[in-house]
């Protein structure tokens, strides 16, 4: 057991500040870039990105449609949706499955900004205690909110969704809105532990599911150099994903995390100061099973 | 009951998974309880608010609206908004308000092309078949056509002048002798832009866009209009009227068709002035007189 003293010391020791902050600094320069392209267009005129999350314009040509939207859209039972709508869903679909659904999370979600304003005060502030909610509550959050939509027949809870508020807000201008952002903020920092985001948030359920076949995933597969330092666990918004995959090898789990709750954000990657983590397929990358591979491919052109 | 004991573990593991499912399904159960009671609130529309040309009934718009804002960055006179939370629009949906920022109406419509979804109906390219809403005269006691002075604001910045807006000339009681120039709106050729109201010049404007269901009302299903009905038959459709036969002195007669009691004066030489022909009738000039003689029969 070699508990950290000061958390993420031994990673900027290692491997230099930039290493320990790749992907972090990273993830914020695409949240923020995002809004800026967003921006360009009514501060400068450059229309790159017009619209927001929910749907846009890339260059004035490519629709893109959010596909959580898109599902809260057919649950109203609206039946004359336009191509544009279609095309755009099926484009951001595609998207997030190849390159990890909660990549959206951490690399896209204006809310993401503010949770992790939360989670870092809750940190400096050492708050412990707070609500717990069974992990899976978020999915019940997506089967409630198409439940009412179906039931209401109008998109309900896009009257209330933080994400969808802020982007809009931070886009279009808004008020009262920001009362919700603060909500949001107090209660990460106050109620609930990650409270939005890991917990709560349906739009991060949708992208949950997607995630779970998408095929770019982080990988461990070094976890044998794993000193127990456990830095990766307090920074991961997601943490109980982790000590199975990092210590799973004896019970012959893969060193790939599977979990569609990856947030794909790279955190544990930068904090690790025994370079343990790293981006890669979720396929089995490992020597043996690369050599396994070849051999198989060699008998197959014997045999034929 | 040793079965029991043996089972404690998994048992005590299902009670805490059903009461945990209990407890989350209870509260996200509940917030969606909340979200749809509050649905129902603000999906009510402020009627000053107006929806961009083009839109879906309400319903079918609150199905559909992805509540992007591509309308409102490719509305060249920035006139759409997006609602605030807690505005009286719902969150996120576009809408324009007459009074300050009327639709310009736009021959290519814009806003319509860019929505992903068709909550703004992509099959309007003609942009004098919006309907908005409806231009309404709502106070005649301030419009100040109504107090006989010149105005036509309304009717003259109508982009459908003539048709949306006519002028009704009427009689000034008052005055006596000068005419007023009262707007009427016609809904089938009003889209509901506002400009009207915008230009109204009163303080509170006393022409304003209301939505169809407020502006309108809606005869029956089950009335039939008599004289249109007639007119697309080509004839009346129920059996003719009885030719009222009519007691009439020599030489008149009465026409059904419209012209009324006729003087045919070639076969009544003695009645060559319509004077002359009053003194014949049963009834004095003076109305007064009838009153007078019923009066007196009864004595």
């Amino acid at each position: 057991m070699a508990r950290y003293t000061v958390l993420g010391a031994e990673a900027i020791r290692k491997k230099g500040w930039w290493q320990a902050h790749k992907w972090l600094i990273l993830r914020r320069i695409s949240q923020i870039g995002i809004l800026l392209l967003f921006m360009l267009g009514p501060w400068a005129g450059i229309w790159i990105l017009k619209g927001n999350l929910s749907s846009s314009l890339l260059f004035d040509v490519v629709p893109m449609t959010d596909p959580f939207v898109f599902l809260q859209m057919l649950a109203t039972g609206y039946g004359a949706i336009a191509s544009e709508a279609v095309t755009g869903a099926l484009i951001i679909l595609a998207f997030y499955l190849l390159f990890g659904g909660r990549l959206f999370c951490s690399w896209v979600c204006p809310v993401n900004l503010v949770t992790d304003a939360s989670f870092w005060l809750r940190r400096r502030l050492d708050i412990r205690t707070g609500a717990n909610f069974l992990r899976n509550t978020k999915y019940w959050m997506l089967g409630m909110v198409l439940l009412v939509s179906a039931v209401s027949g109008t998109m309900v809870y896009e009257l209330i969704n933080p994400v969808s508020i802020l982007h809009r807000g931070i886009l279009f201008g808004m008020g009262v809105g920001w009362l919700v952002i603060a909500g949001i903020f107090l209660f990460d920092v106050f109620v609930a532990k990650r409270g939005w985001c890991t917990h709560l948030c349906p739009m991060g359920a949708f992208y949950g599911l997607l995630g779970k076949v998408s095929p770019i995933r982080v990988r461990a597969d070094d976890r044998s150099k794993c000193d127990d330092c456990a830095e990766c666990f307090v920074v991961c918004p997601e943490p109980q994903i982790i000590p199975a995959i990092l210590k799973g090898e004896k019970k012959g789990i893969p060193p790939v995390i599977l979990s569609g709750e990856c947030t794909n954000c790279g955190r544990c990657i930068d904090i690790c100061g025994k370079e343990v983590f790293h981006f890669g397929l979720r396929f089995d990358q490992s020597k043996a099973a690369l050599s396994k591979q070849e051999k198989n491919a060699a008998l197959l052109k014997q045999k034929l | 009951m040793s079965d029991s004991t043996s089972n404690k573990p998994a048992s005590k593991g299902r009670r805490r998974f059903l009461i945990d499912s209990a407890r989350t399904a209870c509260g996200v159960g509940l917030l969606g309880l909340g979200i749809g009671i509050y649905s129902k609130s603000a999906s009510s529309m402020a009627p000053m608010a107006i929806r961009p040309p083009g839109a879906l009934d309400e319903a079918d718009f609150l199905a559909s609206c992805t509540r992007c804002g591509l309308c409102v960055r490719d509305c060249p006179y920035n006139i759409l908004k997006l609602a605030d939370v807690g505005d009286d629009v719902p969150t996120g949906t576009p809408y324009f308000m007459a009074r300050t920022d009327p639709c310009e109406m736009c021959e290519d419509i814009p806003c319509i092309p860019v929505c992903p979804t068709g909550a703004l109906d992509h099959a309007l390219t003609n942009i004098n078949d919006a309907r908005m809403g409806l231009a309404v005269v709502v106070d005649q006691e301030t419009c100040i056509a109504f107090l006989g002075l010149r105005c036509e604001v309304c009717f003259n910045v109508c982009p459908i002048r003539g048709d949306a807006i006519t002028l009704d000339y009427r009689h000034n009681e008052r005055s006596g002798k000068h005419a007023l120039f009262i707007p009427i709106v016609h809904s089938d050729a009003c889209t509901g832009c506002g400009l009207c109201e915008r230009a109204c010049i009163l303080d509170e404007a006393a022409i304003k866009i209301f939505p169809m269901h407020l502006a309108k009302g809606e005869l029956g299903k089950h009335y039939r209009l008599g004289w249109e009905k007639k007119n697309e038959a080509g004839e009346s459709l129920v059996t003719p009227d009885q030719e009222h036969r009519y007691n009439l002195p020599e030489g008149m007669r009465y026409d059904h068709t419209g012209e009324g009691l006729i003087f045919d004066q070639a076969n009544a030489p003695a009645m060559t002035t319509p004077d002359a022909a009053m003194q014949e009738t049963p009834f004095s000039s003076n109305p007064l007189d009838t009153l007078k003689k019923g009066i007196q029969e009864a004595d």
